[in-house]
């Protein structure tokens, strides 16, 4: 395996990348949206009247109609349509942070003055806080096998109560837009719609009611994405729209405080769970009432995290029955989306938590209880009768306990074991974390790319995922390179612009290399193969005979006898001899790859933590992932996405939260009470890339690595705590602050209660 | 979070300064690091109508001994201190300044800057009130000194006159056994709870002792924990019941960052700690 560098790098380390702020444009206006100060209450009037000439102001009523924001992704066949939100707030605010008018100034200072002096006249409604008394925007349940008849037999039965808080991603670079307008056309020029740029094209072109290809989405660079960043929200509306209509450049960057009250939150959930389980610890069942806090609407993302909540629970474990139910509730707090892992985070800390009590209450350790249940490779592909995201969940082949089993070994070869030993015999607090995950990658249905190689044999690879920092240009160049027999360093990619490529579905999902990578794989070999054709007919050799090698075509054998690539491309020119009457010029194939099921990446994490008992401080000393992956296209890009998911993981498991107060509220919003860890605060992170199980699904082999680093570390660090302090019942409660570790560390040695 | 207009001045020495704050009226602010001042001003929590920066004001950047103990010129930046070679009495602070922020704040940060901010965790407001600092001022009328036990009004608020300037702070006496700690969740934070300590000992009794609490109240907290202290035995077992002495004796408030209970075991914790530490620097 050959370490390549990530293309992105020279330009991002030179100070020449290209982000949403980065750019302007002559006669540009500056937007600044006026967002509510409470969290429920009759919007009566919004008086403008202190605001001077120069600066523009738009409300509801100035908008064509009454614009919600529909839902990306439905399912379960639940009807949201009574829960959008709307472009700008028009009778009543929701959610502090709620948009309500849009102020235009020439700079982003002006407009920031300017949008003070906007007079808002709210009368204050009681705020929904507490997701028990929130509205209900949806109920259901998933499940399979009779849960009734597996607690009625058990052995043991452990049940405990579970809370995630609200928190989600903070990526470096907030939010930004810039939309240039063609003064005659009204075509729009949008930089900065970084995640799905094709949908949000279409959504755009719906609500201005105008042709989609009036709209370009260009490509650009993200400072991360995780899956707050690129979905619509009102602000992907307002912007085109101000340009469109005032046919003059629009500008809007988001600044942090705006971030933390305007992006999808997420994670917030309330469990509780319950296990069966025989004498020998063999699980008979599960069950889990999940109460949803979705704040003040149904964002794009409608339920699908309440949905991957339910449909992940059971992760990699052979559950004879299952039956999850959630309520999906709405309080005045920011509206909530998903959150690298979304789902997943949440579902695996509780299930995992179950675990451990239950390893301690049957008298099993821990390790051995997760073994025991496991899903055998024999038992893979294992169908469960539950779809999510409208796919079946249908978990590919894989080796669980193989994994287990060597992520346990490595973290007795790196000492982690020992560590905890000799820690405790001084008498200190460490504990051992271990939890099992399943993780989902590789979401369908279609990814398309285009494949096309210049005169000058430059490879150009247009794709339909995005960059968001992830490293997509890399590992879809490598891709491109490896089926053309080229060097990566010739191949050019373009991620996520709509006029290149009007077909891409985006990067989210963990779904950009299996099925963005799938696209590119088989658009190259269409490529290769009409680039075969062609040189076969250049060096009048049957196309048997050619052999495809560093960027050129030679006849088996007779290695003088060649063509470049580039040559090839110029025979593929209009007018060329090589070319028959009915050919289209050109050497490039545009190709779909369609998937029918996601596939199943999982993995294990390892942690040892040492907690000081009078102040409720963890110390992450060492921190281990083991992940299969199917096949790494690249290990270090791997590598690197689990470590950033492990540092996102430690800030949702210790310090990271959206509190709120009980007139709604919000008590972190800014970076003194909202906590991200610091380089400080993150372990170094060990991993082992397992390459056993390649993905039968694509003809890659590869299995997403998005999101694996983050899935299971409120586990692994719920298990840790646990372990170290000592306690029988769970931790109750993500993220485990200071204060609370503080009081975990009072209830050791303390009997259970329930 | 882009501030409010302003208008900015440079002053080139004191008087100058003086003179720009009086003339620009109560709503000029003094610009020293800017590490308080500009994010506050960007959340638009301070909307200052005018800037005096004193940062090029030279002569400012000192620590210096003498018979008066310890002087550090107010525009002496956190790094300054924590790097500064200074006679045994006063160790304590370069070893208290790793608790200020990350290091290019300490960098960009000063001493004065801290002093006028008057956050009532911050670790060199808790030190001039425990080692019973002078807080030199410049203003129109003159100079004066406010002793630091005077000097903390509550958030934010100081003795200090709009129109006036901070220039030095004095620390009188040597505290040749003082420590201080505390507990934030992350590295560089500002202190939930902050204990500052001094103590002298003889004979391997306590014969006096002094205690700064910071995160407990609105300003820095001086406790009086004497009782237990004060004629015992300097050993663990003292510390520990001045900790839990120091705790009953407050009543913390409580936010995102620890409940009032929380903050009451951190203090017994800390406490005994600074004590620890102390009683063997
Ligand atoms: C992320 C972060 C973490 C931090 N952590 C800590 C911490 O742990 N502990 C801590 O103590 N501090 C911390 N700080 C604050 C930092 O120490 C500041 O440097 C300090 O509070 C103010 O000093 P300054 O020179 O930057 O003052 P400025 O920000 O320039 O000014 C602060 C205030 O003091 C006034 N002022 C400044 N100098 C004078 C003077 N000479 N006379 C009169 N008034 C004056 C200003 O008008 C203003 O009101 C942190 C800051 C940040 C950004």
């Amino acid at each position: 395996m050959t370490t390549v560098v990530r293309k992105e790098d020279p330009r991002l380390l030179r100070g020449v990348g290209r982000f949403g702020d980065d750019q302007q444009r002559r006669g540009q206006l500056h937007a600044r949206i006026v967002r509510s100060p409470l969290a429920h209450g009759e919007l009566r009037s919004i008086d403008t009247s202190a605001l001077d000439g120069g600066v523009q102001v738009v409300t509801a009523a100035d908008l064509p109609g009454d614009l919600r924001i529909p839902v990306r992704l439905s399912v379960q066949g639940i009807d949201l349509n009574e829960y959008l939100q709307p472009v700008l707030a028009a009778d009543v605010v929701r959610y502090v942070g709620e948009p309500v008018a849009v102020v235009l100034a020439d700079d982003p200072y002006l407009a920031e003055d300017a949008a003070e002096l906007v007079e808002l006249d709210i009368a204050e409604l009681p705020a929904a806080v507490d997701p028990g008394t929130g509205r209900t925007a949806a109920e259901f349940e998933l499940g399979f096998g009779d849960t009734g008849e597996a607690f009625a037999g058990a052995a043991h039965v452990v049940e405990l109560d579970f809370e995630v808080g609200r928190h989600s991603a903070v990526p470096m670079e907030p939010r930004a837009l810039l939309v240039d307008v063609d003064p005659a056309s009204g075509a729009l020029d949008i930089f900065g719609m970084t995640k799905v740029p094709v949908f949000n094209r279409a959504v755009l072109a719906s609500m201005l009611d105008v042709d989609e290809n009036l709209i370009h989405v260009h490509a650009s660079d993200a400072g991360g994405g995780f899956g707050v960043r690129g979905e619509f929200y009102p602000e992907d509306f307002l912007v085109p729209w101000l340009a469109f209509t005032l046919r003059r450049p629009v500008k809007w960057t988001e600044d942090r405080s705006e971030h933390l009250v305007a992006v999808n939150h997420s994670r917030q959930q309330r469990h509780r769970i319950a296990a069966a389980f025989d004498v020998d610890g063999s699980l008979l069942g599960m069950r889990d009432d999940v109460l949803h806090d979705n704040g003040a609407y149904c964002r794009t993302h409608g339920i699908i995290v309440p949905e991957l909540t339910l449909a992940m629970l059971p992760g990699p474990y052979r559950v004879p029955a299952y039956r999850g139910r959630i309520t999906v509730a709405l309080t005045n707090k920011t509206p909530c989306g998903t959150y690298r892992a979304p789902g997943r985070f949440e579902g695996t800390v509780v299930r995992e938590q179950v675990l451990d009590v239950a390893a301690d209450r049957i008298g099993i350790d821990r390790v051995e209880l997760r073994r025991r249940n496991l899903l055998t490779p024999g038992e893979l592909p294992h169908t469960r009768a539950m779809s999510t995201l409208g796919t079946d969940v249908v978990l590919d082949p894989g080796d669980y306990p193989g994994l287990l089993e060597s992520t346990m070994a490595e973290a007795k070869r790196l000492g982690y074991l020992s560590e905890v030993d000799t820690l405790r015999a001084k008498g200190r607090l460490a504990g051992l974390g271990v939890a099992m995950f399943l993780e989902k990658s590789g979401l369908g249905p279609q990814e398309t790319a285009d494949v096309s190689v210049s005169a000058t044999g430059a490879v150009h690879v247009h794709s339909g995922g995005t960059s968001l920092g992830q490293g997509i240009e890399t590992v879809l160049g490598q891709l491109a390179s490896e089926a053309l027999g080229v060097d990566p360093s010739v191949v050019t990619v373009i991620a996520g612009d709509t006029e290149l490529q009007p077909f891409g579905a985006g990067s989210w999902a963990s779904r950009s290399t299996v099925v963005g990578g799938g696209a590119v794989h088989v658009s190259a070999l269409a490529v290769r193969e009409r680039a075969v054709q062609i040189a076969a007919r250049m060096l009048e050799a049957a196309e048997d005979d050619l052999v495809v090698r560093d960027g050129t075509i030679a006849v088996h054998g007779a290695p003088g006898q060649r063509v470049t690539l580039a040559e090839v491309a110029r025979a593929c020119q209009p007018a060329s001899p090589f070319l028959l009457a009915d050919e289209p010029a050109g050497l490039a194939a545009r190709r779909r790859f369609e998937v029918e099921h996601m596939t199943y990446p999982y993995g294990a994490h390892v942690a040892v933590v040492e907690l000081d008992e009078q102040t409720g401080e963890v110390r992450i000393l060492r921190y281990l992932v083991g992940y299969e992956v199917g096949r790494a296209i690249n290990r270090t890009l791997v590598a690197g996405q689990l470590m950033g998911g492990v540092a996102q993981g430690v800030g949702g498991a210790l310090f990271e939260e959206f509190r709120y107060d009980e007139a709604g509220q919000p008590q972190a919003i800014t970076f003194m009470d909202y906590l991200l860890p610091t380089a400080a605060e993150v372990p170094g992170v060990n991993v082992l890339i397992s390459e056993n199980a390649p993905s039968p699904g694509n003809p890659l082999g590869v299995k997403g690595a998005g999101e694996g680093g983050l899935t299971a570390v409120g586990a692994a660090l719920a298990s840790a705590v646990r372990d170290a302090a000592g306690i029988t019942g769970s931790v109750e409660r993500l993220p485990m602050t200071a204060d609370r570790v503080h009081r975990l560390c009072d209830m050791r040695g303390e009997t259970e209660t329930t | 979070m882009k501030p409010a207009a302003f208008t900015y001045h440079r002053a080139h020495d004191v008087r100058e300064a003086v003179e720009l704050l009086t003339e620009l009226g109560d709503e000029a602010k003094i610009l020293a690091g800017g590490q308080s001042l500009a994010p506050m001003m960007n959340f638009r929590l301070a909307r200052p109508s005018a800037l005096v920066d004193i940062t090029r004001v030279p002569g400012l950047d000192y620590l210096r001994h003498d018979a008066d103990g310890l002087r550090i010129g107010a525009l002496t930046t956190h790094r300054a201190v924590e790097t500064a070679g200074v006679p045994d009495g006063f160790r304590v602070l370069p070893r208290a300044a790793r608790w200020v922020g990350h290091y290019p704040i300490r960098c960009r940060g000063t001493f004065g800057g801290s002093i006028a901010h008057g956050d009532p965790t911050s670790e060199w407001c808790l030190l001039a009130v425990l080692l019973e600092a002078g807080i030199v001022l410049r203003g129109p009328r003159g100079r004066r000194e406010v002793p630091a036990t005077e000097f903390f009004h509550g958030f934010f608020a100081t003795a200090a006159e709009p129109d006036e300037m901070i220039v030095e702070i004095r620390f009188p006496g040597a505290a040749p056994r003082a420590a201080l700690t505390e507990f934030a969740q992350r590295q560089g934070d500002f202190a939930v709870v902050a204990a500052a300590v001094s103590l002298t000992i003889e004979d391997g009794v306590c014969s006096a002792a002094r205690l700064v609490l910071g995160g407990v109240d609105p300003q820095p907290a001086v406790v009086d924990a004497d009782q237990a202290l004060v004629g015992r035995s300097a050993n663990e077992t003292t510390w520990r019941a001045a900790g839990e002495l120091a705790a009953e004796s407050i009543d913390p408030p409580s936010d995102g960052h620890g409940s009032g209970a929380y903050r009451k075991r951190l203090a017994a914790t800390l406490v005994s700690r600074a004590f620890t530490e102390a009683a063997t620097s």
